[in-house]
């Protein structure tokens, strides 16, 4: 709570009682003045030079000082200059005594720090005028001050509380995988309360989601909006939920919690290095770029609200899919550069992000190039903090060195269990089953540290079987770029009629000494293939897709089919000493 | 920046003009130029026509007039953009939502 600042806390003497020093060599002068102030019911202390007035001042701190221009010693100009650097940051009105007359030594008397003249002889009136006017000043830079003071403490408790605050937020919303080798990046450590965020978690498939992030507003409330998106974006995505559903209910949840007004411009992109391919989701952020090695470039508009705008049956995380080949890259930035500004009040703008990729013959030096030139640009001027730059590189798997955090389940849980598990219908096209079995496989203790491959698995397995088995795709079509967008617009359409179908998973686990054995059978509704080729010839135009039973292969120990070729089994071994991605 | 307002002479239609940068600091004002504390009020026109900038709060306080207009059935124009506030309104798609010229 912020408590009122405490009326005139620091003005304790703001009676109209002060202690006044009367510095005068002249016995007379002196008692007249002495005379005339304690009458006005004022607390004199007398000095008779200009070293003693310094001493007494020191001794006594009287609040406002009378000093005669001309003493023995030490002179009321020297005096002054001791007086007001005894005085520090307190206002102590100096008032210069004097039958001077001459006006550049007037002058010099208010340059060595006086405030004001007193001509003798002394008019009573006048003392008294000139006494409250000064007290006045003084009691008023007291009052400044004290609230600066107040201002001062409060200013460093927020920070204090920020600190303290950033600390919660980065516990909750970790930069996850950030520091893999395909990403860079750009964010202000306080970006937060400003708006941003960056979050990248590995997919258990492999691969990797990032969301950059701009919220409304600044400060709390948006570090506060932030925590349910950085629980949602890193939970879901670890166990193994698709892009489309972590925006969906990102979306959800700010919609949700989040006052009108206040939403969350962002765009989430789904890296798949196994197979090469890239979606993006833009709701509200500048575009982004994907950049080819060819020099040519992808522009990655925005085709969607923000997060948080629309009601559930509104949002649409629908993305746009790209292949990439290696070291291409997806690049995207918050506003705070296309808006950083230079002395001229000049904003940096699309065109000269554009000029710099114009003119960048690599991809690899797009984001260093795109920093330097945003530092020239703005040059002197300071940087404002909300510069917001991420980068991802398509690169093989086996370079990224990215740490699944692997949590200890202390080893309890089923170790010996069997499980079916049927799709049916219209749920074939609506429901995604896997996080739901990978959760199943999760819960035998020690599994989770394969929980990539088992994910992988069960992932081309259920692909497998929806996409040849019943939707009788031929993977051919992906073998070009137009094929590839034609894949998948055939899958929506085939998907929407699908009916009388089914796809069942059974899933056995055994313990076995160090380890386990994990057995994956799924069975389709649709007429199989002659597999007997299969095994012959891999890459036949057998209905299967080549990449997806060759990854098979790699990660189990056994892979067979069974039936019409409708049925497909597998075996998966593991032991404690954890496996390393493909088994030969 | 300023926020001016006008009515028709039926008192039908309120047009909100803003001058200047719309940014969080014309919060009080904005709202205060809708609020109108009546609901004769059928049709909103802002008019971006001086409006110089549009940060992200500007587009919160727009959406917060939406609300306040009757959400999905608000009858809101924003007219008289120019090149740098059209932007805006479209990277956030805000066409979906409001009636932009």
């Amino acid at each position: 709570m912020l408590s009122a600042i405490p009326p005139g806390s620091a003005v304790a003497s703001g009676s109209d009682t002060l202690k006044i020093l009367i510095a005068d060599d002249s016995d007379s002068d002196r008692l007249i003045l002495q005379a005339m102030l304690r009458k006005q019911g004022h607390e004199v202390v007398t000095a008779v030079d200009g070293m003693d007035a310094v001493e007494r001042f020191r001794a006594e701190r009287p609040q406002i000082v009378l000093l005669d221009a001309l003493m023995p010693r030490m002179d009321g100009r020297e005096a002054a200059r001791r007086i007001k650097a005894l005085a520090g940051e307190a206002l102590v009105p100096i008032i210069f005594l004097t039958s001077l007359s001459d006006a550049e030594e007037l002058a010099d008397c208010l340059a060595a720090g006086g405030d004001d003249f007193l001509s003798k002889p002394y008019n009573r009136i006048i003392i008294e005028a000139k006494i409250n006017a000064f007290n006045r000043m003084r009691m008023m830079h007291a009052t400044v001050q004290a609230q600066r003071d107040h201002i001062r403490e409060r200013n460093e408790q927020l920070l204090l509380e920020q600190k303290t605050a950033r600390r919660v937020f980065e516990n909750v919303a970790h930069r996850g995988c950030l520091e893999a080798g395909n990403i860079r990046y750009l964010m202000s450590p306080l970006s937060i309360f400003n708006g941003d965020v960056l979050f990248a978690c590995p997919k258990p498939s492999g691969g990797m989601h990032i969301f950059l992030g701009d919220f409304t507003g600044h400060g709390l409330p948006a570090a506060i909006g932030a925590m349910p998106l950085a629980e949602i974006f890193y939970g879901m995505t670890s166990k193994g939920f698709p892009i489309a559903d972590v925006l969906r209910e990102i979306n959800q949840k700010l919609k949700r919690i989040l006052p009108t007004g206040m939403f969350c411009c962002g765009a989430m992109i789904d890296m798949n290095l196994q197979l090469q391919e890239v979606e993006v989701w833009n709701g509200g952020l500048p575009a982004g770029y994907l950049i080819r090695t060819d020099g040519s470039r992808v522009r990655l508009v925005s085709d969607h609200l923000p997060l948080g705008v629309l009601p559930a049956e509104r949002f649409s995380p629908e993305c746009v899919r790209y292949t990439l080949l290696r070291d291409e890259r997806v690049l995207f930035c918050s506003d705070g550069i296309l808006e950083a500004t230079n002395g001229n009040e000049e904003m940096f703008g699309e065109a000269r992000l554009l000029e710099v990729l114009d003119n960048c013959d690599s991809p690899d030096k797009v984001f260093d190039e795109l920093t330097l030139a945003v530092r020239r640009f703005t040059g002197s001027v300071e940087s404002r903090d909300d510069i917001s730059l991420v980068e991802v590189a398509m690169v093989p798997e086996k370079m990224l060195d990215v740490h699944q955090s692997v949590i200890s389940t202390g080893l309890t849980g089923p170790s010996d269990w069997r499980c079916a598990y049927e799709l049916r219908d219209e749920t074939l096209s609506t429901f995604n089953p896997l996080p739901l079995l990978l959760h199943i496989c999760m819960e035998a203790p020690g599994l989770r540290l394969c929980s990539g491959q088992i994910y992988t698995i069960l992932a081309e397995m259920f692909s497998n079987a929806l996409e040849h088995g019943i939707l009788r795709l031929s993977s051919t079509l992906k073998g070009s770029a137009s094929g590839f967008s034609r894949y998948y617009e055939e899958r929506e359409r085939r998907l929407k009629q699908v009916g009388n179908h089914f796809i069942r998973f059974e899933l056995e686990h055994i313990s076995q000494e160090n380890g386990g054995r994990l057995l994956i059978a799924c069975e389709d509704s649709g007429p199989g293939f002659d597999y007997t080729h299969q095994e012959e010839c891999p890459q036949a135009s057998a209905p299967y897709g080549g990449r997806g039973i060759m990854l098979l292969r790699q990660l189990c120990d056994s892979v067979v089919y069974c039936g019409s070729g409708n049925r497909i089994e597998a075996a998966f071994e593991w032991s404690f000493q954890q496996r390393s991605m493909g088994k030969h | 920046m300023a926020i001016t307002t006008q009515r028709s002479t039926d008192g039908r239609t309120l047009t909100i003009n803003i001058d200047g940068r719309f940014d969080f600091s014309s919060h009080q004002a904005f709202r205060e130029a809708y609020e109108t504390g009546e609901n004769a009020v059928a049709e909103y026109l802002v008019d971006m026509r001086d409006t110089t900038y549009l940060d992200s709060s500007a587009l919160g306080m727009l959406l917060l007039l939406r609300d306040y207009a009757g959400g999905d059935s608000a009858r809101i124009r924003i007219l008289n953009c120019n090149g740098d506030v059209r932007r805006i309104l479209a990277i956030s798609n805000f066409e979906q939502l409001f009636d932009i010229h």
